[in-house]
C-alpha cells in the first residue's frame, strides 16, 4: 500500500507564504522551519490511505516536537494504521489504552513524569480523532483540561467516525452524508452543524487554544511549538480529511482542506491567554459550493441547503473578520 | 507501632509506606474515606505523591494505566458503580501488564441504588486478568496492599492487584492494627523500576494493535502469568510472614481438621463464622483469601474429608441461582476427585447484616445434607418472607 508520508514535500515556506502574510510571519516560518525536525518520528510504512490528511496531521505534529514528547492516543485509525503488533510507526514513546481515554491517559503520563522528577525534559502530547474528543472522549478532555495538566491535546478532525466506516459524530458537519446520516426521501444528510469544540476548550480558561489546518502545514507546526512551550494545558483542533470518508480523490486533500478554510467553513485561529487573534486570513473569500463540489459526501445537497451552508460560513466570517463576504 | 484505625486509614497508611508515585483517584461510598485520608498526607506533604483528583473512575484507571506505564508506583481505590465503570480499563491494565495496586471497597451494585456491603462488584471482575486478594481484617487490608506491590511488579507476574476489603464493615470500622516501621517496608517493598516504560531515551510503543495472529499468544501470556502470581503470592507472603511476624497464605484453617461439615467464605464475614464454629462440633471453615488466581490445589486440599462444603458468599450470579465461588468449588472437586455435596449459602447482599443465626442455619442445612436428606442446592439466608 503506498504511504501517506510519500506525499510530496509541503514544508516549503513559499507554499505557505500567501499574499495576505505579512513578511515578519514569513521570517518567522522560515525560522521554523530551520527548528523543526528533519527526522521522521512518525514513520513511513504504516497502514494508512493515500491522501490521509491525518496520517501528516501527526507527522508535522511530531516535527515540531521532536523527540523528547510521550504521545497518548486513542483507539482509532491512527491507532490501527501505525501499529500492527510487532510492527509500530511510532519512533517516539507512544501509548494507546482505549477510545475516550486519551486525555486521561495523558493525565497519568504527566503525574508520572512530575513525580519522577522528568515533567522538565518530556513532554506529553495526546491526540484524538473527533469522535475520541467530541464525542466519547470529551469528558475525560474536559477534565484534564480542568486540571491544568502540562500536555498538548491534539484533535484531528476528519468529521465522522472513519474507522468504522464513516458515521456521524458531533464534529460532522451541517449536511454531510455519512452512513449514520444517509440523505432520503426523509433526509438531507447530518441534520446539526459541527460541536464547536475549540471554543469549548478555550471556556475552560485553559493558557492556549487554536484551530489548524493540514494544508496550513508551518501555521499547524508553529501553533503545536507554541502550545508545547506553555506552561499547562493547550488544545488545537486541526482539520484533517478522510479520503474514503469525504469521498475525495487522494490527490485531492490539501486542495479540499485549502478551500475550507478560503471558504470560511474553517477558520484559523488562536487564543493565548484569552486573547484570541485570527492566524490566516484568506485573501479572497471562495464559495463554500466550490469547496462541497469537490467532495461526494456532499453531492445530494440542493441549493437550498447550500445557502444554509453559505449563511452558516457568512456569519462567522463577519463575526471573525467583521466585515462584508469579499474582502 | 499498634494503633487504633479503621481500615481505610489502615489502606491510607499501607499507600504511604509502599512510597506510591501516582494516586488518581474518584470519591464513592464506602471508598471515600480512602482517597481522603491519602488527599490529606499529601496535602500535609507526608506522601511525596502526585495526586490526580480526577472527572470518573474510568479516568482513574486511565491515568493509572499512563502513569504506570511512565514507570510511576501506582495506586487508586474504588467501589461499586465505580469498579463497574472502570470495567472497560481493567481489562486493559492487565493486559498491557501494569502493576498497578488498586483497593476496592466492596459494595452492591445497582439496581436498587445501594451503598452497603456485598461482594458483587469484584466477583463481577473475575475474569478482567486482576489478582484478588480478600481480606478479613484492617491489619490484613494494610499487610496485602504492601505485599501487593511485590507481586505485580514481580518480573515473572505484572499483573494489576486488587485488594478487596468489605465496605463499611472493614473501612468503616476501628481495629488494632501493627503499622510496620518504613525502614522495614523499605527493605521487603523494593523501589519500582519497571523494565520497560515510556521513555523518549528508549521509544517504545505500548497498546500496540493485536490482531488474530498474535492476540492469542497475549492471553495466553497472561493465564502464565497468572499460575505464576499463584507462586508468588505464597511466596512474598511467607517471607513478610519472616520479616513482619504474621502471615496469610492463600487461605486460612479454622476449626476441626477431620469435620465433615466445611464452610467457605471470603472476607470479612470469617469473623462471625468463626464464632459460630467454636461453639459447635463437626465444622470448620476454609476463609479463601486468594480468589484469582484460584488456587485449586490448595483449596482441594483443604476440603479433603468433607462430605458437604457450604460457600457462604455475598454475591448471586443470576441466572445460575447460586453464589459465583460456589460454581469454582464445584468445578475443582470434580477436577480433584472430591467427592463432597456443594451448597450455596448467599447472603448479605446489600449490606443485609449476616447474624449468627444465619450461619448456624447454614450449618444446620449443610448437617441435613450430610445424613442424605434433601436440601436445596441454594439458600438464601436472612432472606425476608416475601408477602403473598
Amino acid at each position: 500500500m503506498k504511504v501517506v508520508a510519500d506525499i510530496p514535500s509541503y514544508v516549503k515556506c513559499r507554499h505557505t507564504c500567501e499574499a495576505s502574510l505579512s513578511a515578519s510571519r514569513c521570517f518567522r516560518f522560515r525560522q521554523l522551519l530551520k527548528e523543526v525536525s528533519d527526522e521522521e518520528l512518525f514513520a513511513s510504512g504504516h497502514r494508512a490511505c493515500s491522501g490521509c490528511a491525518c496520517a501528516l496531521a501527526i507527522r508535522l505534529a511530531l516535527k515540531a516536537a521532536g523527540r523528547n514528547v510521550i504521545v497518548t492516543q486513542p483507539t482509532g485509525c491512527m491507532e490501527v494504521v501505525s501499529t500492527p503488533y510487532p510492527e509500530t510507526a511510532w519512533r517516539v514513546p507512544w501509548i494507546h489504552v482505549a477510545f475516550e481515554n486519551s486525555a486521561a491517559v495523558a493525565s497519568g503520563v504527566e503525574a508520572a513524569l512530575k513525580a519522577l522528577g522528568k515533567k522538565d525534559r518530556v513532554k506529553v502530547l495526546a491526540f484524538g480523532g473527533d469522535g475520541g474528543t467530541v464525542d466519547i472522549g470529551f469528558q475525560a478532555l474536559s477534565g484534564a483540561l480542568e486540571r491544568g495538566h502540562d500536555f498538548v491535546y491534539i484533535c484531528y478532525d476528519n468529521e465522522a467516525y472513519m474507522n468504522t466506516g464513516i458515521q456521524r459524530s458531533g464534529s460532522t458537519p451541517y449536511g454531510a452524508a455519512t452512513t449514520t446520516s444517509p440523505p432520503g426521501r426523509e433526509s438531507f444528510g447530518n441534520r446539526t452543524f459541527k460541536k464547536d469544540m475549540p471554543r469549548i476548550a478555550a471556556a475552560h480558561g485553559i493558557p492556549y487554544v487554536a484551530t489548524a489546518s493540514v494544508a496550513f502545514p508551518l501555521d499547524y507546526m508553529e501553533k503545536v511549538k507554541k502550545a508545547l512551550s506553555i506552561r499547562g494545558p493547550a488544545y488545537i483542533h486541526v482539520h484533517a480529511s478522510c479520503t474514503p470518508g469525504w469521498g475525495i480523490r487522494e490527490e485531492k486533500s490539501i486542495e479540499v482542506l485549502r478551500l475550507a478554510v478560503d471558504s470560511g467553513m474553517w477558520i484559523l485561529y488562536e487564543v493565548e491567554h484569552g486573547r484570541e487573534r485570527v492566524t490566516y486570513k484568506p485573501a479572497m473569500k471562495r464559495p463554500v459550493e466550490e469547496y462541497l463540489r469537490l467532495q461526494k459526501r456532499f453531492k445530494h445537497l440542493t441549493d437550498e441547503h447550500i445557502a444554509v451552508l453559505q449563511q452558516y460560513v457568512d456569519e462567522r466570517w463577519k463575526e471573525v473578520f467583521g466585515e462584508g463576504p469579499s474582502p | 507501632m499498634r494503633e487504633m484505625l479503621h481500615g481505610s486509614k489502615a489502606v491510607a497508611k499501607a499507600v504511604k509506606l509502599c512510597d506510591v508515585d501516582v494516586v488518581a483517584a474518584y470519591p464513592i461510598t464506602p471508598q471515600t474515606p480512602i482517597v481522603e485520608y491519602i488527599a490529606q498526607m499529601v496535602a500535609d506533604g507526608e506522601l511525596r505523591a502526585e495526586y490526580i483528583m480526577v472527572e470518573s473512575e474510568h479516568t482513574a484507571m486511565s491515568a493509572c494505566i499512563g502513569a504506570s506505564a511512565t514507570g510511576a508506583r501506582t495506586f487508586t481505590a474504588t467501589s461499586s458503580q465505580g469498579l463497574a465503570y472502570m470495567h472497560e480499563v481493567l481489562w486493559i491494565a492487565s493486559g498491557m501488564r501494569l502493576p498497578i495496586v488498586m483497593v476496592n471497597a466492596n459494595r452492591a451494585l445497582s439496581a436498587p441504588i445501594n451503598i452497603w456491603n456485598d461482594q458483587s462488584d469484584s466477583m463481577a471482575e473475575r475474569d478482567s486478568g486482576w489478582v484478588q486478594i480478600y481480606v478479613e481484617t484492617n491489619q490484613e487490608a494494610l499487610d496485602s496492599v504492601i505485599q501487593a506491590y511485590r507481586i505485580a511488579e514481580d518480573r515473572e507476574v505484572l499483573l494489576p492487584v486488587m485488594v478487596c476489603m468489605d465496605g463499611f464493615v472493614l473501612t468503616h470500622t476501628m481495629e488494632p492494627v501493627d503499622v510496620p516501621q518504613k525502614e522495614e517496608v523499605d527493605r521487603f517493598l523494593p523501589p519500582f523500576e519497571p523494565e520497560v516504560k515510556l521513555d523518549p531515551e528508549e521509544p517504545v510503543t505500548m497498546g500496540a494493535l493485536g490482531e488474530p495472529q498474535w492476540y492469542m499468544e497475549f492471553r495466553k501470556q497472561q493465564d502464565v502469568a497468572m499460575e505464576r502470581a499463584l507462586h508468588k503470592v505464597k511466596e512474598v507472603d511467607a517471607e513478610f510472614s519472616r520479616v513482619f511476624g504474621r502471615g496469610y497464605g492463600v487461605l486460612e484453617k479454622y476449626g476441626d481438621d477431620d469435620a465433615e461439615v466445611v464452610l467457605l467464605t471470603l472476607g470479612s464475614l470469617a469473623g462471625t463464622i468463626k464464632d459460630v464454629v467454636d461453639g459447635q462440633e463437626n465444622v470448620r471453615l476454609v476463609r479463601l483469601r486468594l480468589f484469582r488466581p484460584l488456587p485449586e490445589e490448595d483449596i482441594a486440599e483443604a476440603l479433603r474429608g468433607a462430605s458437604v462444603v457450604g460457600v457462604l458468599e455475598k454475591d448471586i450470579a443470576l441466572g445460575l441461582g447460586e453464589g459465583a465461588l460456589c460454581t469454582e468449588v464445584k468445578k475443582l472437586c470434580y477436577d480433584y476427585g472430591i467427592d463432597a455435596r456443594v451448597l450455596s449459602f448467599v447472603c448479605g447482599l446489600g449490606g443485609r447484616d449476616v447474624r449468627m443465626e444465619d450461619v448456624e442455619h447454614a450449618i444446620q442445612v449443610c448437617r441435613q445434607a450430610a445424613r442424605g436428606e434433601k436440601v436445596n442446592r441454594t439458600t438464601w439466608l436472612g432472606l425476608r418472607e416475601v408477602a403473598p
